[in-house]
């Protein structure tokens, strides 16, 4: 616990890791909005969410190694997951829509697996990254460093959840898909077609999580086993937080990735994961308790 | 009466083959003596996953905790562990004589099991009291936390692994584990036809039809479950001891807590062959198993990615497995007959 | 004699801003089959669910067998012999009738070692009589889930039966089934109070049903009491006519 006193005696490092952690957890919130979104509309849980933020973070490195900029790889990865979150719904998860959630938890795991592989097949299984070539700020007398990419990416991560945010509340599909998730037997009849919301929800929720997987390859690193994590801290992040609360998604995604941070710098960073698992564990323990006494299980 | 015999038959023909297994094929008797194992990961992984219509995607834990509980007992009665570990289990230092060999793997691989079974208890007591999904999900990273505290361990040897004690020359090791896998695959199959005949069985069977039901009509189901569990690890601990020694060497990552391979494969096999039925895991392991062993070599690394996409398959378009569409296919000779139970009743009843 | 066999004291139960149940109290006496009437709506599954522990209640008490019972959940009350049917079934589609019964049988005193006896062993003449007691017996080879909607309805009935609860809460026990089966049941249920001694609370909307079986009736309307009294006061009362008439 050297590290503890290490952070008792120079508060300032406190700053550095929380400010750290919201940049971070800005990303962590954008994915698990996704996640919300499908769940909520579809009564899917999607175990392939991190993957597509991983094949995100692939697609911006293409972007780049084409020469252009990385940033380009925002609406490029955005694109990209599109189509392919509309055709693995046309192929796969349409027929999966109505069954029972452990068919989809399995057909979802399956999806994750193929990815994962997929990936490591194609691009090796070493870390990347995509450099911005942007430089840092110093504050407090150089005492807390933040990397300008971060601080991008955390806006920008605002700005795309604010995007969709708007787009769910004032669109004619957004409304669709709002209806649908509230009661998709009354949206059929009254003339929704909910087999395309469905549709374009699963994109929808797939660009998203391309797009922020652009920001963790500008900002942070990539390999091709990255997006486990990010499922369970999605998962995590929407239990906290409850479906169709997005104050809380944010809320609960800032504090997940200071939490992280902090264990990070206190157990050490190669138990960063570890701690990210056990931290879920505790997270489903609490919800159970609370749910306990309202006579209610977590289901 | 003759569906009874046929299954007679079935487990007399598997337990022949399996005896006679070094006569039959001496050349393959390690892949045999895995592919045993294999029936038992697949076996335990669908009394939880088939029976109970809980999915784990993080099984291999305790796979991985048999198998380390199993090689750290079997140094410890003998030798202090971290001096064993450090040496990377080389030296002349460290032998095992046929005695303390055989007496290690006595101790050891029960140990195992138990260790494991402790494991999902107290893990189970948590995460077990919620739903079938959250508890999905909460499994979801199990195989990754611990494969990193165990690489991060320096007692078990972290991350540079652990080598399992070196039998003594006198002993035909490829046999003794042949045998003890197929010993172990008979028992758990042998156990769970048992389990599923009481009504412990219905019980679980219960719970996976709808659990709100049964907590409505007073069962304990987080108990069940639990318990169900518990019984699912101990037997995959026992199946990792033996895996261990099999391998000769553990990783933390990619032998011990592989869920990546393992752990797909597990899951795979239960459902390839059938969720939810006692034979489904057998003939879904035997059915993967070789055609793992054929085609491996020819898909050139590509094998995990069409593992992947053979979950999606099976689970979106057979969903039912190889038991579940040979009993739609043909039920009068594989569905449940009606003579049968009316017989099993009587003779229950008398 | 003097302690009800069920008390709920004063329990009020709100959804957001809306007040399913006010102030109500209701008390069985152990033997009785007591009904409990009102329009659509006027919440009497909400205070089923209040009872048999699906969620917190906001005010008030209710006992069972002189224990509060209104802090715990499905399992524990069930448990404590007080189980309930399901307006929409409930059955286990994928076992047969026989399986639904067998594991229904109580469980109660049972530790998990007495779950390991052999399912034959017990209790199978028991699920048999039931099962022809309901005119399922002809069925007990089926899976539940391939009988038709009063089918289950009557498997449920069975399976609560068999649970040997002290005390059984059915929710619309004759909605979904066919006419002519009616009368039989309303005799099923008689019995079942008469013969297994199962106390009865009962939702239902067939006025004559409810006439004909209950000794005591409760009548709800917009989350409150309105009126109790026995099958006759009941008839003539006529704020519960007001009710019944203006609801529909």
């Amino acid at each position: 616990m050297d590290n503890l006193n290490l952070l008792i005696q120079a508060p300032i490092l406190n700053v550095q890791l929380l400010l750290d952690g919201l940049w971070i957890g800005a990303i962590f919130a954008l994915a698990a909005f996704g996640m919300a979104l499908v769940w909520g509309v579809m009564n899917i849980i999607n175990v392939a969410q991190g993957e597509f933020v991983m094949l995100g973070g692939f697609i911006t490195l293409m972007v780049m190694e084409a020469g252009l900029s990385p940033l380009l790889g925002i609406p490029a990865a955005a694109i990209v997951l599109f189509v392919l979150g509309w055709l693995l719904y046309r192929v796969i998860i349409w027929r999966i829509v109505d069954a029972d959630m452990f068919i989809s938890l399995l057909a979802t795991f399956g999806i994750s697996i193929m990815m994962q592989q997929l990936m490591n097949e194609i691009f090796g299984s070493d870390v990347r990254t995509a450099e911005s070539g942007l430089g840092m700020f110093y504050l407090f007398d150089n005492m807390v460093t933040v990397s300008q990419i971060k601080v991008l990416a955390f806006v920008l991560a605002f700005a795309i959840g604010l995007a969709l945010w708007l787009f769910l509340k004032r669109s004619r599909l957004g409304q669709a898909i709002r209806a649908t998730s509230q009661n998709p037997r009354a949206a059929r009849i009254l003339g929704i077609d909910t087999d395309r919301v469905y549709a374009a929800t699963y994109a929808i929720n797939a660009a998203l999580c391309g797009a922020a997987g652009a920001l963790v390859v500008m900002a942070y690193s990539i390999h091709p086993y990255v997006g486990l994590p990010y499922t369970v801290r999605s998962f995590m992040i929407v239990i906290m937080a409850g479906l169709g609360n997005l104050g809380g998604v944010i809320a609960a995604g800032l504090g997940l990735g200071a939490a992280e941070q902090f264990a990070g710098f206190l157990l050490g960073a190669e138990y960063q994961l570890a701690f990210v698992f056990l931290l879920l564990v505790v997270v489903l323990v609490w919800r159970q308790m609370v749910l306990a006494r309202r006579r209610q299980y977590l289901k | 009466m003759n569906r009874r015999l046929a299954n007679v038959i079935a487990i007399l023909a598997l337990g022949v083959i399996g005896i006679l297994g070094p006569w039959l094929f001496p050349a393959h008797l390690s892949q045999f003596s895995k592919l045993w194992l294999f029936i038992v990961l697949a076996l335990t992984w669908d009394l939880l996953g088939g029976q109970t219509g809980y999915n784990s995607f993080g099984n291999v834990v305790f796979f991985g905790i048999g198998m380390y509980a199993a090689a750290v007992t079997q140094v410890g009665l003998y030798y202090p562990v971290a001096a064993y570990t450090a040496a990377k289990g080389g030296g002349t230092e460290f032998v095992f004589d046929v005695a303390q060999f055989y007496t290690g793997l006595a101790v050891g691989l029960p140990v195992g099991g138990i260790m494991a079974a402790l494991a999902a208890a107290a893990l189970g007591m948590v995460i077990l009291g919620m739903r079938g999904h959250y508890f999905a999900i909460a499994t979801l990273g199990l195989a990754i936390a611990a494969g990193e505290l165990a690489a991060g361990w320096e007692y078990i040897g972290a991350g540079s692994g652990m080598v399992t004690p070196t039998p003594p020359d006198t002993i035909d090791t490829t046999l003794l584990f042949y045998y003890l896998s197929f010993a172990l695959a008979a028992v758990t199959f042998g156990f769970l036809a048992w389990l599923y005949s009481t009504r412990f069985g219905l019980a679980i069977n219960a719970i996976r039809d709808d659990e709100d039901k049964a907590e409505a009509m007073g069962h304990h189901t987080t108990r069940n479950k639990v318990i169900t569990w518990t019984i699912s690890a101990f037997f995959l601990g026992i199946a990792g001891g033996i895996f261990g020694n099999l391998s000769k060497f553990i990783d933390p990552i990619d032998v011990a807590f592989n869920g990546a391979e393992v752990g797909v494969w597990m899951i795979l096999m239960a459902i390839l062959g059938g969720k939810g039925t006692l034979w489904g895991p057998v003939i879904g392991a035997a059915v993967f198993y070789v055609t793992k062993e054929l085609f491996w070599t020819y898909l050139l690394g590509w094998q995990r990615v069409a593992l992947g996409a053979l979950i999606v398959i099976i689970v979106v378009f057979f969903p039912q497995g190889i038991v579940g569409w040979l009993k739609e296919r043909w039920p009068e000779r594989f569905g449940p007959s009606k003579e049968e139970m009316e017989a099993a009743d009587a003779k229950g009843g008398a | 004699m003097t302690q009800p066999l069920l008390d709920v004291c004063n329990v009020s139960k709100a959804f957001g801003g809306v007040i399913a149940n006010r102030n109500i109290s209701l008390k069985v006496n152990r033997g009785q089959i007591v009904g409990l009437i009102g329009p659509n709506g006027s919440g009497k599954t909400t205070l089923f669910n209040s009872i048999v522990g699906y969620h917190p209640i906001d005010d008030g008490e209710i006992w069972f067998k002189g224990e509060e019972i209104s802090r715990y959940r499905v399992g524990r009350i069930a448990r404590l012999g007080l189980l309930r049917t399901f307006q929409q079934t409930r059955i286990y589609g994928r076992m047969t009738c026989m399986e639904n019964m067998l594991i229904s049988l109580p469980e109660r005193e049972s530790s998990f070692l007495d779950l390991l006896k052999s399912r034959h062993s017990a209790g199978i003449q028991r699920a048999k009589d039931l099962l022809e007691f309901v005119g399922l017996y002809s069925k007990r080879y089926h899976y539940a889930g391939d009988l038709s909607f009063g089918q289950q309805k009557l498997l449920e009935f069975a399976m609560a039966l068999i649970n040997e609860p002290e005390m059984l809460l059915l929710d619309e026990p004759t909605a979904g089934i066919n006419p002519t089966l009616i009368n039989g049941l309303i005799d099923r249920l008689k019995r079942a109070n008469e013969e297994l001694g199962i106390t009865l609370l009962v939702i239902e909307h067939n006025m004559r049903v409810i006439m004909n079986l209950a000794e005591h009736i409760y009548c709800l309307a917009h989350g409150e009491m309105l009126a109790e009294g026995s099958p006759e006061e009941i008839r003539n009362d006529q704020r519960v006519i007001d009710a019944y008439l203006g609801a529909h």
